[in-house]
């Protein structure tokens, strides 16, 4: 290894033409690579996937069996109990979300591809529209396939059966997959922020299970007037069939916990711009 | 070409770069020394435009780097060992990297084989060796076959082979006309790489010039001259203009005059001389002398051989 030369740009690499456009392309294209190749972004995948179906499957099993029909019939909402997993898959997608730009700063890879690609916003860009693509898709899908193996286990005639086609329901597993998308979302925007992760994932857990605790320790009215709109809160009007007492309507609820992943990745858009890497 | 115009980085009421002026000029490969924390660093920094500076500007063959849309043409850098995710292999970090600029992945697989790492290239890069993690960022330095090369204390680190590799890289890069800029705080190996110097302390610039002008204008250069007839001689130099110092071994320092000169006066004295050599500061002594006025850089100097 004494003696070599760099292979020059003819034949092998040649600098593109393309615009704009072409280097956007580029870019996702380069976030996708990173997004992939790493075994984090599969494992998490598949702990939500895990959580929620298995879930789904063992409480389909075992509920018929342990609740009295009256018991059954009592529960309003038996797409809420298909999707017990989700307590579990939410973890594993927001800490995806948090780990997507925090990894990058925990190993001084954002220096090398913000040398890369200097304009930041559209790194960042990229990295979000990645991975709104991938946890979206693994929302939708282990959600709607919760519900169904839940299904598929009950016994015929069981009180706790129900069909996509009833009210509520398609919307309800719907919501819960964009749930988990928009969970992932909150958690790069804070990620984005705080560039840590051990704090990004504090933060983000904190924001979803802390102020329903506070909020207890205040009077009732301002449960009533003020708890809905508190993010857990709100995302679960979306992924509950029957609206509760004081809860946001379902879109609303959703349209309200979005409000709060936009707040967190507009922050990070404008900080990545602005800090020093 | 790289050029900076009076850069000024303040972290806080911390001045890490103070004022700073210089050129790199192309087809050569220029030291940037300075010893730790002189602020080489953070001036790598502000040349890829990862640090905005305070006040001041630097450009990259006449724009300022964030405005490049496919940098890796234009700049390779090599910032740190492992600006790298350990859990990915060293062709992915390599392929994530070369499609941010529309580089092809037949590109990656050349480069992996140029540094060497053609075996390991689907390792987890995590498992790397020091050497090996450099390996790979100057693999990502080359990605876009750049004109303009940053490397920020490549050596450090390093065991000698991996030394070797990367000064028998600099000279390549540099007789390909590349413009190379390579910082470290080891004066020996500076001395031995590089063409030109950009000396910083405190973040101020104390020099930039070409190595040999440098070194020429040091104080200490002195013709060393051993003679049996030195007192003799010392006077004739002497009653010339020379300026003569007797060391302790009974040999002459003198400045002031060439070992031609010297040679020629004592042939037409019929004065005989047995050791008649130019000697040349090195680059460390010379370092010392450029930064005698300030005691802060001279101890900052003084730790420097030891860290490295």
């Amino acid at each position: 290894m004494d003696t070599f030369t760099v292979p020059r740009l003819t034949g092998t690499v040649r600098r593109p033409a393309g615009g704009a456009v072409v280097h956007a392309r580029e870019v996702v294209s380069s976030e996708w690579c990173k997004f992939r190749s790493v075994r984090s972004t599969w494992w998490a995948l598949a702990a939500a996937a895990v959580f929620n179906i298995v879930t789904a499957a063992v409480l389909g099993i075992v509920l018929p069996r342990v609740l009295s029909a009256r018991q059954q019939a009592a529960e309003a909402d038996p797409v809420r109990l298909s999707l017990g997993g989700l307590h579990l898959s939410q973890v594993a997608i927001g800490v995806l979300g948090v780990l997507v730009i925090t990894s990058e700063y925990g190993s001084g890879m954002i220096r090398a591809s913000l040398a890369a690609v200097p304009a930041r916003r559209l790194m960042l860009g990229a990295k979000t529209v990645v991975f709104a693509t991938a946890a979206l898709a693994a929302g939708l899908v282990t959600c709607f396939g919760a519900y169904l193996i839940f299904q598929a286990f009950l016994p015929v005639g069981d009180a706790m059966r129900t069909s996509l086609g009833d009210p509520g329901v398609a919307r309800a597993v719907t919501g819960a997959g964009l749930y988990l998308a928009a969970l992932g979302l909150l958690g790069l925007g804070l990620g984005a922020v705080l560039r840590s992760g051990a704090g990004a994932i504090s933060a983000l857990f904190g924001l979803l299970f802390v102020p329903p605790l506070i909020m207890t320790l205040l009077p009732a009215s301002w449960q009533d007037t003020a708890g809905r709109y508190l993010p857990m809160n709100a995302a679960e009007s979306v992924y509950i069939v029957h609206r509760q007492a004081h809860s946001l309507a379902p879109w609303t609820g959703f349209g309200v916990f979005c409000a709060y992943a936009a707040a967190a990745l507009l922050a990070g858009f404008i900080l990545m711009s602005r800090r020093d890497a | 070409m790289i050029e900076a115009a009076g850069l000024t980085k303040r972290y806080g009421t911390t001045v890490a770069v103070d004022d700073l002026s210089f050129i790199v000029p192309p087809g050569q490969v220029t030291g940037f020394l300075g010893p730790n924390g002189a602020g080489k660093s953070t001036t790598m920094r502000l040349i890829l435009g990862l640090d905005a500076p305070t006040s001041g500007a630097v450009t990259v063959n006449g724009r300022p780097y964030t405005a490049y849309r496919r940098p890796l043409f234009e700049v390779g850098a090599l910032l740190e060992a492992k600006a790298f995710q350990g859990g990915r292999s060293a062709y992915s970090h390599l392929l994530c990297l070369a499609r941010s600029n529309g580089i092809s992945r037949r590109r990656v697989g050349e480069l992996l084989d140029l540094v060497g790492l053609g075996r390991a290239g689907r390792k987890r890069a995590g498992g790397f060796s020091l050497g090996m993690g450099q390996r790979l960022g100057i693999a990502a330095a080359l990605l876009g076959d750049p004109g303009v090369l940053l490397l920020d204390e490549p050596v450090n680190g390093l065991d000698p082979d991996g030394v070797a590799w990367i000064r028998a890289l600099l000279r390549s890069l540099a007789a390909e006309g590349r413009t190379v800029l390579v910082s470290s705080h080891l004066m020996s190996e500076m001395e031995n790489a590089a063409d030109r110097l950009v000396i910083i302390g405190r973040g101020k610039l104390i020099a930039q010039a070409g190595m040999a002008e440098l070194l020429a204008a040091a104080t200490g250069n002195h013709v060393r001259v051993r003679s049996r007839q030195a007192a003799e001689l010392a006077g004739l130099l002497e009653a010339r203009g020379a300026t003569v110092t007797r060391n302790d071994d009974g040999t002459l320092a003198v400045t002031g005059a060439t070992p031609d000169d010297i040679g020629e006066l004592a042939r037409a004295s019929g004065l005989a001389l047995t050791e008649l050599s130019a000697q040349q500061a090195s680059l460390e002594e010379r370092y010392m002398e450029l930064t005698k006025d300030s005691a802060d850089y001279r101890s900052a100097v003084a730790i420097a051989p030891a860290a490295g």
